[in-house]
């Protein structure tokens, strides 16, 4: 099990267009991702691939978030995601 | 503006002209009047709203859940490529609307949860309908930002179960020749995904002259009629004349009607110039100001000739946020406005919240009855620091501008409230504080408020659903809900009396939709009111109108309609009376 944790840097949070443009990343690997808030449970992660659940998660910005994902690749893949996690996707 | 008696029933007549519909040849409705235009096209209906499937409603036998999930996930996936392909061609907030709509569609949560619905026996649709509420509700719980989503989520689900049962999605229908939408009502919503290049006009069998359908229709300057009963039964494809004016629809229209919708091209093309004063024959001056929404409407309404800006709704800083603007990005917003008009009067509306324009942050979504709650200038009461705040950074965008910039509180009921507003003004900075009148209450006081305030300006929409207790959205009020309600007309004129008692004289100013009504505004100088504040698509007609009489003409004509039995009464009378409305086809 790969584990990546990422801040946040869009400033409305993880919904609207942000969640959009991390979930379409997410649906294009190959591997099951999962996310959390940092230091809640593991088996309580959301599939990052929905958008609901996403949304439903509440991310503010400046919140930091744990992104899980087993296989081959896991770490480049979640290296990506923690890159898009970390720009500020509203202001572009 | 307002239906009659004939227009609730449909006239059959049988045109000459050979159809391939005989049934529907020559057939005309008569609705209300909302936008004027005269235009031929052929329509499309917009589809009934899709309906509920019976609760608890189980797979049909023979149905194996498996195939019922193989359905399930392919109407998932075909609502999201449908969606998908739409935002390719939409730009801006509509095009981020469908776009998240579109991952909402075919989302791995929704369809799983629907999915295991379906393995215990629901049918596929009640399965999506049971697993989308549940998510809609989980979002609503959130509050703010989330909450405002759930429409999103409930919007996918009918579109889903339209798909399952091979009916057309809900909405407004895409195509790519331009087309007339015919439909019930149109909803908020619908604004986002109304391309005004593809739609000629609105017509709809439901609604009222302030309806939603009214109110864009005037905004984006297409001929419509509201409450044709009878209309949405009209099949995709059938073409029809509307005007938009006179409230009629005729199927299959023949060489009068092309006649006619000629010469309103020609006419638009003469109507396109306002010189930028809006004066009476005899030379009585009438300014003529435009109601925007942001500094791209105020730059379009400044090259119309707007001489300045009536009403600069302010909602637009705050709408689909779940957080209040900071002090820097409204001062920024106001700005664009204020630069768009140097040296001219800029009337700033604080916030409008409430009732059809809920914000999370403000408002509290699950009052029973919205439109006579906590909304405008009352939500001071409940999130005291919002107003400050606001009339903060309008002072400090006012600062470096050379735009006037005035300023004006919603929703004031008693001149103890005004007296508030201009307090709080007068701390920020702000010199020049006023009132709407919206609420019979103000009217009927407006000499009180007005010794706190120095202008007032009339927002006729809901002044008159209060005045006359008729729901603005409501298609079998509409004959009520219509600002040519003398009640309402003896309502403004109080509100001039009440600024020339005392020797006050101060401005009573109109913003609401009665302005961009031609032969209304002519009646609204004729009360006394100073200036006029409308759509910009409006201000050419207005002022053509405007210039055909002298100020005791127009006294004469608000006599009239004052004392007039009905609405419809008011309106004909006058309208006879103006000759060059039917001249200009308006």
């Amino acid at each position: 099990m790969s584990e990546r944790t990422a801040v946040i840097a869009s400033r409305v949070g993880l919904h609207a267009r942000p969640a959009g443009i991390f979930v379409a990343a997410v649906g294009e690997l190959p591997l099951e991702v999962t996310i959390a808030m940092a230091g809640e449970p593991a088996e309580d992660a959301m599939d990052a691939s929905s958008i609901l659940s996403i949304m439903s998660l509440g991310a503010s910005n400046g919140d930091t978030v744990v992104l899980r994902a087993d296989g081959e690749g896991a770490d480049e893949a979640l290296d990506s995601l923690v890159k898009i996690l970390e720009t500020d996707l509203d202001a572009e | 503006m307002v239906g009659n008696k004939e227009s609730r029933t449909i006239v059959q007549t049988l045109s000459g002209k050979a159809s391939s519909d005989q049934a529907e040849t020559g057939r005309t409705f008569s609705g209300v009047g909302v936008s004027p235009g005269r235009i031929i096209g052929s329509i499309l209906v917009m589809p009934q709203a899709v309906q509920e499937p019976a609760v608890g409603e189980r797979l049909a036998e023979g149905t194996a859940p498996e195939d019922a999930s193989i359905a399930l996930r392919a109407a998932a996936k075909a609502v999201q490529t449908n969606l998908t392909a739409r935002s390719v061609g939409a730009s801006g907030a509509g095009r981020e609307v469908l776009e998240a709509t579109a991952l909402m569609a075919n989302d791995p949560m929704l369809v799983k949860a629907a999915v295991k619905l379906i393995t215990n026996g629901a049918s596929a649709e009640r399965a999506i309908w049971d697993a989308a509420a549940s998510v809609a509700e989980m979002l609503h719980n959130l509050g703010g930002y989330m909450a405002e989503r759930a429409t999103d989520v409930l919007d996918v689900r009918s579109r889903i179960v339209a798909e399952l049962r091979g009916v057309p999605a809900p909405g407004i229908p895409y195509s790519d020749t331009p087309f007339i939408l015919v439909g019930e009502d149109l909803a908020p919503a619908d604004t986002a995904t109304l391309d005004p290049a593809k739609v000629l006009a609105l017509v709809t069998s439901s609604g009222g002259p302030q309806s939603h359908t009214a109110i864009i229709a005037r905004a984006l300057g297409l001929p419509a009629v509201v409450a044709a009963a009878g209309v949405d039964g009209l099949s995709d494809g059938t073409v029809i004349f509307v005007d938009g004016a006179a409230g009629t629809i005729r199927v299959d229209p023949g060489t009068d009607e092309v006649a006619l919708a000629k010469a309103w091209e020609t006419t638009t093309a003469a109507l396109a110039v306002f010189d930028g004063t809006g004066r009476l024959q005899d030379g009585h001056l009438v300014p003529l100001l435009s109601n925007v929404g942001g500094a791209k409407d105020a730059v379009k309404a400044a090259a119309a000739g707007a001489q300045g800006v009536g009403l600069l709704r302010t909602e637009f800083c705050f709408l689909g946020r779940d957080t209040e603007p900071t002090i820097t990005e409204q001062v920024e917003a106001y700005r664009g406005v204020f630069d768009a008009f140097p040296g001219k009067k800029v009337v700033v509306r604080t916030l409008d919240a409430g009732a059809d324009k809920p914000l999370p942050f403000l408002t509290d979504a699950s009052e029973p009855n919205p439109a006579l709650g906590v909304r405008g200038y009352r939500t001071d009461f409940t999130s005291p620091g919002v107003l400050e705040r606001q009339l903060e950074a309008i002072a400090q965008a006012a600062d470096d501008t050379e735009a006037q910039v005035w300023v004006m509180a919603p929703m004031i009921s008693t001149a103890e409230e005004a007296e508030h507003f201009a307090g709080l003004c007068a701390a920020a900075g702000l010199t020049t504080p006023g009132v709407m009148v919206e609420v019979p209450s103000a009217a009927l006081t407006a000499s009180s408020i007005l010794e706190h305030v120095d202008f007032v300006s009339l927002g006729t929409n809901d002044l008159t659903q209060y005045a006359m207790a008729a729901d603005r959205q409501l298609g079998p009020l509409a004959a009520l809900n219509t600002p040519w309600q003398p009640a309402v007309l003896q309502l403004i004129r109080l509100t001039v009396a009440g600024s020339h008692d005392q020797g006050h004289d101060k401005p009573v100013g109109v913003c609401g939709e009665a302005a961009a009504d031609p032969a209304l505004a002519v009646v609204l100088v004729g009360l006394g009111v100073s200036s006029l504040s409308m759509t910009a698509r409006a201000l050419s007609a207005v002022a053509a109108v405007l210039a055909s009489v002298t100020l005791p003409e127009a006294q004469q004509l608000a006599a009239l309609a004052l004392t007039a039995n009905s609405a419809t009464d008011a309106r004909r009378i006058v309208r006879e009376k103006l000759p060059i409305l039917n001249t200009l086809g308006l």
